[in-house]
């Protein structure tokens, strides 16, 4: 599929910075063009092209095998690329060693060295350049304890958790003063609490020293809440380069829009271009004019009339009880204020429906309901079986 | 750590601790039975030896013409076996964890194949084929318990790798600007220390004690000594076995002890033979 270009995609299949990143001006800009690796008859990579602003945290998100972290590892200089360059700074450093590339990397796996306190850890890479045993001690020092690990300096890995061991690994990766910091899944070892303390830290380290930063997760959640702008990738590509808010409110393809949030799926009939009839309600197809402007293309290549699903999300419906209503509560989710609504419509399709937790209280299990379609502009896919 | 304590539903009666405690006596008594009957399997013989040596055995082996020498060169093979081993079998087993994985399965089986051929085979083969200078040179014996050693080296080696994750390491080492000799000074080396103290004692103890090669090769290595000098003068040779027994063991036992104590500082596991306890961490 060919990566679409959207309001923060400056031309078709290369994503371009936003005007003004979140990050310090001082960060390194990094660009990634036309990138292509395959193992064997497999492409990890198929023409990946990114730009990256200096100072901005971008998160690849996408399932296993997408070949997100083959990017992080070709940026890193571990892969190299079958064809494509990696530009850091303007210069293409596509031939340049990992250990020359100045590029700060935090790993899935804990990565210390086992033989080295928390302190030599973090000194390592400075060790590495030759500073001055007394700087260097010190410049370790200053980042174990920006990192809340001053205490534990003297500790080796052993002796720490997991997410005190992710710390020191941060703050190691942060010593060299790096061009660019790579996050290769960092928090997927460990429990959910200490996750979202570590993903907090990580933002705020990140936005203070305003250092360029790839973050590569699976986890949606991480990559919303923590990233600048977050790329989608599947087989290979780029599906889709947006702020989060964007991604998900505006998904650029169906598979976008699945796999970032809940989505539901909604038989409709497309009834000529830039519409779609729905639960009885006819709606703007977004890339109709609806959203991305007059004359863009149809989210899906091809779709121009006939049978086709519709892709609402939880919070797009409506539901009300009613006495003949086109759906059934099948079953009811507490999630706080709100409560997820399953409803089993009279088309065999279920759908799942956002409501206040007082409103659902009203809809127990076997309640007949109206689902109802706001006539906004929505997203359509080829018709699943 | 968890800790070890019974639930409700595991509350042990009366009753039941009498019947568990039964046929935990019963392993307890085999347990006793077997160590003594392995003591005595081992310290009998140990005993009729020093019977047999006598004191003026003991005093007499060290001023034995042949004695010093002959362990001498036992000890310089041992130290030119274990630097050509760890030359050749570390950084081989490196390169094959970090870029040829799919190659293990094959390097084990060619490093087994000393252990298949029999010593004999094995030196009569290299006889046919070195060059006569290096056929009266005792390094040549060295070049041979490189070989012999290699299954139990490589094992070692190859244990001690496993329990480490070299790719990761030598990644993050490589992301912080260290190169190829840095990364394998610095991180994993003293990450397989525990590994290489293994393959060491393994060394050591091999070739103090090998006969076949050194015999068939012309070379009085102590062993060797001991059995031509056992014909002479059977005191002295036994007191000498005796001799050789404690220093070896004394010696792996101090490499042992030291090299646990070390391990033991970075998490690593106790220094055994052929194992290496993985790296301890405490969770999350």
């Amino acid at each position: 599929m060919t990566a679409k270009a959207n309001e923060t995609g400056a031309t078709a299949g290369v994503y371009a910075p936003p005007a003004a990143a979140s990050g310090s001006p001082e960060g390194t800009p990094v660009s990634l063009r036309n990138l292509s690796r395959a193992f064997g008859a497999t492409k990890a990579l198929d023409g990946m092209s990114l730009d990256i602003a200096p100072g901005e945290l971008i998160a690849l998100l996408g399932p296993s095998g997408c070949g997100k972290t083959t990017a992080l590892r070709i940026v890193a200089g571990f892969e190299f690329a079958d064809s494509g360059e990696v530009l850091v700074n303007g210069k293409d450093v596509s031939g340049v060693p990992a250990a020359r590339r100045d590029m700060g990397m935090v790993f899935q796996s804990y990565s210390l060295f086992p033989n080295m306190s928390a302190l030599d850890n973090v000194g390592f890479g400075l060790r590495m350049r030759k500073t001055a045993t007394a700087q260097r001690r010190s410049k370790a020092a200053e980042l174990l304890d920006m990192v809340g690990l001053s205490a534990q300096a003297g500790q080796y890995p052993h002796q720490l958790s997991g997410g005190q061991q992710q710390r020191v690994a941060l703050a190691r990766a942060l010593a060299i003063e790096p061009h660019v910091l790579l996050l290769d899944e960092p928090l997927s070892a460990l429990d959910a609490k200490v996750r979202l303390q570590l993903r907090e830290q990580i933002r705020t380290l990140q936005q203070r020293l305003g250092t360029t930063t790839i973050f590569v997760t699976h986890d949606q959640e991480e990559a919303l809440s923590m990233a600048d702008r977050v790329g989608v990738m599947r087989d290979g590509r780029l599906e889709q380069v947006a702020d989060p808010s964007e991604l998900y409110s505006r998904p650029a393809t169906a598979f976008v829009a699945e796999f970032v949030g809940t989505m539901n799926r909604l038989p409709g009939e497309l009834a000529g271009p830039g519409t779609v009839t729905v639960l009885g309600v006819s709606c703007a197809v977004i890339g109709h004019g609806g959203h991305g402007g007059a004359g863009s293309p149809p989210i899906e290549d091809g779709l121009t009339s006939g049978p086709v699903d519709v892709l609402v999300r939880p919070e797009g419906l409506t539901v009300a009880a009613a006495e003949g209503g086109n759906g059934i509560v099948s079953g009811r989710t507490f999630l706080g204020a709100t409560t997820r609504v399953a409803v089993l419509l009279s088309s065999d399709t279920e759908v799942r429906i956002d409501v206040l937790s007082a409103a659902a209280s009203a809809m127990p299990p076997g309640t007949s309901v109206q689902v109802g379609l706001p006539p906004t502009p929505v997203l359509v896919a080829p018709r699943q079986q | 750590m968890a800790t070890l304590t019974p639930t409700a539903g595991q509350a042990i009666s009366p009753d039941n601790s009498k019947k568990r405690r039964r046929p935990r006596g019963r392993s307890s008594v085999w347990r006793w039975v077997v160590l003594i009957v392995a003591g005595v399997y081992f310290i009998v013989p140990l005993y009729a030896a020093l019977r047999f040596a006598g004191l003026s055995g003991f005093k007499d082996v060290f001023t034995t013409p042949g004695f010093g020498s002959s362990l001498w060169l036992s000890i310089r093979l041992a130290a030119v076996t274990w630097i050509v081993s760890m030359l050749l079998m570390i950084p081989t087993t490196v390169y094959v964890h970090l870029r040829m994985p799919g190659l293990r399965r094959l390097l084990e089986g060619v490093t087994i194949l000393p252990i298949v051929i029999p010593p004999v085979v094995l030196i009569i083969g290299v006889l046919q084929v070195m060059p006569l200078a290096l056929r009266a040179s005792v390094w040549l014996l060295a070049l041979e318990y490189v070989v012999l050693a290699m299954p139990f080296a490589y094992r070692a080696l190859d244990a001690g790798l496993r329990a480490i994750d070299v790719k990761t390491l030598t990644e993050a080492a490589g992301s912080l600007g260290a190169g190829w000799l840095s990364t394998m000074w610095r991180v994993i080396l003293p990450n397989m220390r525990t590994a290489v103290i293994s393959a060491t004692i393994l060394i050591v103890a091999l070739v103090l004690g090998e006969f076949t090669m050194a015999s068939l090769d012309l070379k009085q290595t102590f062993p060797v000594w001991i059995v031509l000098f056992d014909q002479e003068n059977a005191q002295i040779s036994v007191a000498a076995s005796i001799f050789a027994l404690f220093v070896t063991w004394v010696f792996l036992m101090l490499i042992t002890v030291i090299a646990t104590r070390q391990s033991r500082r970075t998490g690593g596991g106790e220094v055994t033979l052929f194992t290496v306890a993985p790296q301890q961490t405490i969770g999350n």
